[in-house]
Formats: C-alpha cells, sequence, structure tokens
C-alpha cells in the first residue's frame, strides 16, 4: 500500500456544522421484547478513536448498529449535533463479515458515490485511486465477491471511506485476518483519523485496541460497564469484570 | 418413427428452400412473444423487487396470489382478453380483436406472474444479503430496488426466458383472440395446430421441430450474450 497517498479528510459541512457529538440517552435495542442492550447513557465527543470491548453477547455490535441506525431504538434517545437524516448521509459502517455486491471492485468502492448522485466516470475514477490505495490497482475490474477475505475487508473500508464520512463505525474488521492484511487496515484507519474523522470500533483483540484505542467503552451484559481514556482503562480498570478481560481470563 | 423422419425431412425442406409463409409465421412469433417478455418484464421485474423490498399488510397475500396466478389457463385468459376486445366489450372500440396486439396483450396476462414470481424467489435471497448495507449508505427505496435489480440480472435473464418459453408455445390464449388468421395473425403454435387439425402431420412436425429449435437458438443466445459462466461468481 502506497503510504505517500493523501489521506482522506471528512468530507466539508460547513454550512449545517458538525454532527458529532452523539449522545445517547437511556438508549435501549430490544428484539422479540428482549432487551438485547441498554439502557446505555454515552456520549461520543467530535475526536478520537472509541474502541468497544466486551465478552461475547455483551452487545457490542447491536450497540453499533443501534448508534448507526441499522437497529430499531426501543426506547431512549440517540441525538446527534445534526437532523438525524442529515446524519445519517455523513456516517458509515464496515460490517464484520464484508457484504460484496455483484460488482467489479472499482463498481463496488463508487456505489456509495453513485447512490450521491456522482456520475459514473467520475466516481470511478476517484474509486480507481482508492483501489490503488488498498492494493487492489491490478483488480479493477475483478468480480468483488472472488477477492481473498482480506481484500474484502479492505475494499469495504475504501467503500466506507471514500464519501469521507464524519464518523465511521467498524465491527471487528479485522476478525479472522492475518496480520498483513490487519496491519494494512489499521494503517488505513490511523491516517483517517489524523484526517479527522470519528472513529468507533468493537474488537476482541487486545493488542489491536492498545494500538489504536484513545478511549474505552467496556459493555457488559449489554450495558456500558466503564468508559473513559484508554490508558486508564487498560492501566487501571474499575470493574473487576474488566480487568478480568483485560487479563484474559473467561469472562461470560 | 417415420412420422418424425419426415417432420425432419419437412422442417429441412421449408428452412432450406426460404419458404416465404414460414419465415412470416417465425418472425410474427417472434415478434409477439419478444414483445410480451419486454412488456412483462418491464411489470414484473419492477414488481418482484418491490414485494421483495416493501412491507405491507397484504404482502404474503399478495405473493401467495402471484405464485397461483402462474398456472392461469391460457384458454381462460383467451377468453377473457376476447370479451374485453370483441366489439361489445368495454375496449371494443380499440379494433383491436384479432390482431397481434391482442396476442402479446393475452401473453403479457400469462407471463407476467411467471416473471414476476421467478423475479421475487431470487431477489429475495439477494435482499437478504445486501439489506443492511444498502439501509447503511442510505439508499432510497427506488436506488435499493435498481440495485438488486442490476446485481441480479443474470438471474433475471432465467425469469425472462421461462416467460419467453411460456409464450413462445402458447397456443390456446393466441388462438382465441388472433384467430389464426393467415398473413395476419398466423404464428408457429397455431399453424401447427391448424395443419394437425388437416391431418398434415409431417408438415405439422416440421414446424414443430423448427418451434423448438426457434426457442433453444433464443436461450443459448442469450446465454451467450450475457456471458453466463464465464464471469465467475456473477
Amino acid at each position: 500500500m502506497p503510504a505517500s497517498a493523501p489521506t482522506p479528510a471528512p468530507a466539508p459541512h460547513a454550512a449545517t456544522g458538525p454532527i458529532l457529538p452523539l449522545r445517547l440517552k437511556g438508549a435501549e435495542a430490544r428484539r422479540r421484547g428482549k432487551r438485547l442492550v441498554g439502557p446505555v447513557d454515552l456520549e461520543l465527543g467530535r475526536e478520537g478513536f472509541t474502541i468497544v470491548m466486551g465478552p461475547n453477547g455483551a452487545g457490542k455490535t447491536t450497540l453499533l448498529r443501534l448508534m448507526h441506525g441499522l437497529e430499531r431504538l426501543a426506547a431512549g434517545e440517540i441525538r446527534w449535533a445534526v437532523p438525524m437524516r442529515e446524519a445519517r448521509m455523513r456516517q458509515a459502517y464496515v460490517f464484520q463479515t464484508p457484504i460484496m455486491m455483484r460488482r467489479s471492485v472499482v463498481d463496488s468502492i463508487a456505489y456509495p458515490l453513485r447512490l450521491r448522485g456522482v456520475g459514473r466516470a467520475e466516481a470511478r475514477a476517484r474509486a480507481a485511486r482508492w483501489a490503488g490505495r488498498i492494493g487492489l490497482a491490478e483488480a479493477l475490474e475483478r468480480p468483488a465477491p472472488v477477492l481473498s477475505g482480506g481484500e474484502k475487508q479492505k475494499l469495504s473500508l475504501a467503500r466506507a471511506l471514500i464519501t469521507g464520512p464524519e464518523i465511521l463505525f467498524l465491527d471487528e474488521p479485522c476478525a479472522s485476518l492475518d496480520g498483513r492484511a490487519m496491519r494494512e487496515i489499521e494503517t488505513l484507519l490511523l491516517e483517517a483519523r489524523q484526517g479527522g474523522m470519528r472513529i468507533v470500533m468493537a474488537t476482541h483483540d487486545m493488542g489491536q485496541a492498545c494500538r489504536l484505542a484513545s478511549d474505552v467503552v467496556f459493555l457488559y451484559g449489554g450495558r456500558v460497564h466503564e468508559s473513559g481514556p484508554a490508558e486508564a482503562f487498560f492501566n487501571a480498570p474499575r470493574t473487576p469484570e474488566a480487568a478480568a478481560f483485560i487479563k484474559g481470563d473467561i469472562v461470560e | 418413427m417415420d412420422g418424425f423422419a419426415a417432420g425432419l425431412w419437412q422442417a429441412w425442406k421449408l428452412i432450406f428452400t426460404l419458404d416465404p409463409d414460414l419465415y412470416e409465421i417465425v418472425f410474427l412469433s417472434l415478434r409477439v412473444t419478444m414483445s410480451a417478455v419486454i412488456i412483462a418484464s418491464a411489470i414484473g421485474l419492477p414488481l418482484g423487487a418491490w414485494l421483495v423490498i416493501k412491507r405491507f399488510r397484504a404482502r404474503r397475500f399478495t405473493i401467495a396470489l402471484l405464485n397461483a396466478l402462474i398456472g392461469l389457463p391460457p384458454v381462460v385468459v383467451g377468453l377473457a382478453v376476447y370479451m374485453l376486445l370483441s366489439r361489445s366489450g368495454p375496449l371494443g372500440v380499440l379494433g383491436l380483436l384479432f390482431t397481434p396486439t391482442a396476442m402479446i396483450i393475452a401473453q403479457v396476462i400469462i407471463i407476467t406472474p411467471l416473471i414476476a414470481s421467478i423475479a421475487h424467489q431470487t431477489m429475495r435471497d439477494l435482499w437478504a444479503e445486501y439489506h443492511d448495507l444498502l439501509l447503511s449508505m442510505n439508499a432510497s427505496r427506488a436506488q435499493r430496488i435498481a440495485a438488486i435489480l442490476w446485481d441480479g440480472r443474470r438471474a433475471l435473464l432465467t425469469a425472462m426466458l421461462a416467460g419467453f418459453g411460456r409464450g413462445i408455445g402458447e397456443v390456446g390464449a393466441i388462438m382465441i383472440v388472433g384467430g389464426n388468421i393467415d398473413h395476419v395473425t398466423r404464428v408457429l403454435t397455431t399453424a401447427i395446430a391448424l395443419e394437425t387439425g388437416k391431418g398434415n402431420f409431417a408438415f405439422a412436425m416440421g414446424l414443430g421441430l423448427i418451434l423448438i429449435a426457434l426457442s433453444l437458438s433464443v436461450n443459448l443466445a442469450i446465454h451467450w450474450i450475457s456471458r453466463t459462466e464465464r464471469a465467475s461468481v456473477w
């Protein structure tokens, strides 16, 4: 991946102001009457790299989906600094299992731009530059579904970043990827953060959390058990569950 | 077996002597069915996609009804269209009865549920896969429909070919609304019915073999054009 490639800065939205901070107040997600997450009180500021951690079933994915609007809010409120409709346009989401459209690599990356009315030629040209950044310059016309796992996840990331979102949600994007693909993705994420993008990522990987996090949200049993600066969380966790999780003990 | 061999010989002779009547019948058959498939696809494909995406109270009933309509008896469709288009019918003023247009209308009614139903089943799987992604990207309803129609285009082609197969071999409805008039509404299937009735079995068999060859050729041509089985998993 060329290190000299320009960092994608979030698209300017000076007219309406930034979409952050994001405030969750008593937010709950339920499915068939069963509470999956919540009530959650949380505030995400304008800057930073938040890592959402917790054992399996803690509600990491559901919390991310709830904030992004993919999960229905059962109770409480989620408030962006701009109207919800506009906030939705200025954020992106990367799924744990990459969803590949039945299109070529370049058309897959260009798709979000096409949805926003960018002409085909321009969208493809911008997508081709992104494909170069993620090491897929030679595979522009290859069908996206036949890429390797790592390539698919990098494509997902490029597809999320191409519109310059102000906040990016990632649900364990490096799960089941090898070290090289993970490093490439982390490099892209750090570049995006340096460019001013707000990042919220769920991960199981303690090493990755230590490398990337500026702050941590620790979920346990669908609730925020602990949240705060990463250094304080890793060095002096306040709850026994968080301490056990950091130590690598089995936390159920 | 003699009859079959005679049929083959008749088919051979008709094709290679460039029999003008035969070519007229073949072209009319293609014109009627192709037009019907295009119109039915324009209705059925978006309808199938819409039924996948839109949630409404009568959705399951509508899907069940669509599936049931696949079994519409062509003769009954022909009769209904005949009554609509006859002089005393509500659309009699259009003067469409016993014209290729009437035959296209009947075929559209027969083919549309088939195309919509196959399209719906195909796109349901694609929608399950794309749902979160398209919602995350804020795709509008029209953009979602366009995405699953475009990305499912090869599978949808199969739906259209099924519609073509049903249309090109259909005889009951078009016989009633077309009237099997020589040089006006005679197509391969109605010509076969007529020749069989007259006892010209070899000639009818010859026409039948041409019909099969025509159907296979169109299917193969479409598969070749759409690069089926050549573009990896697409």
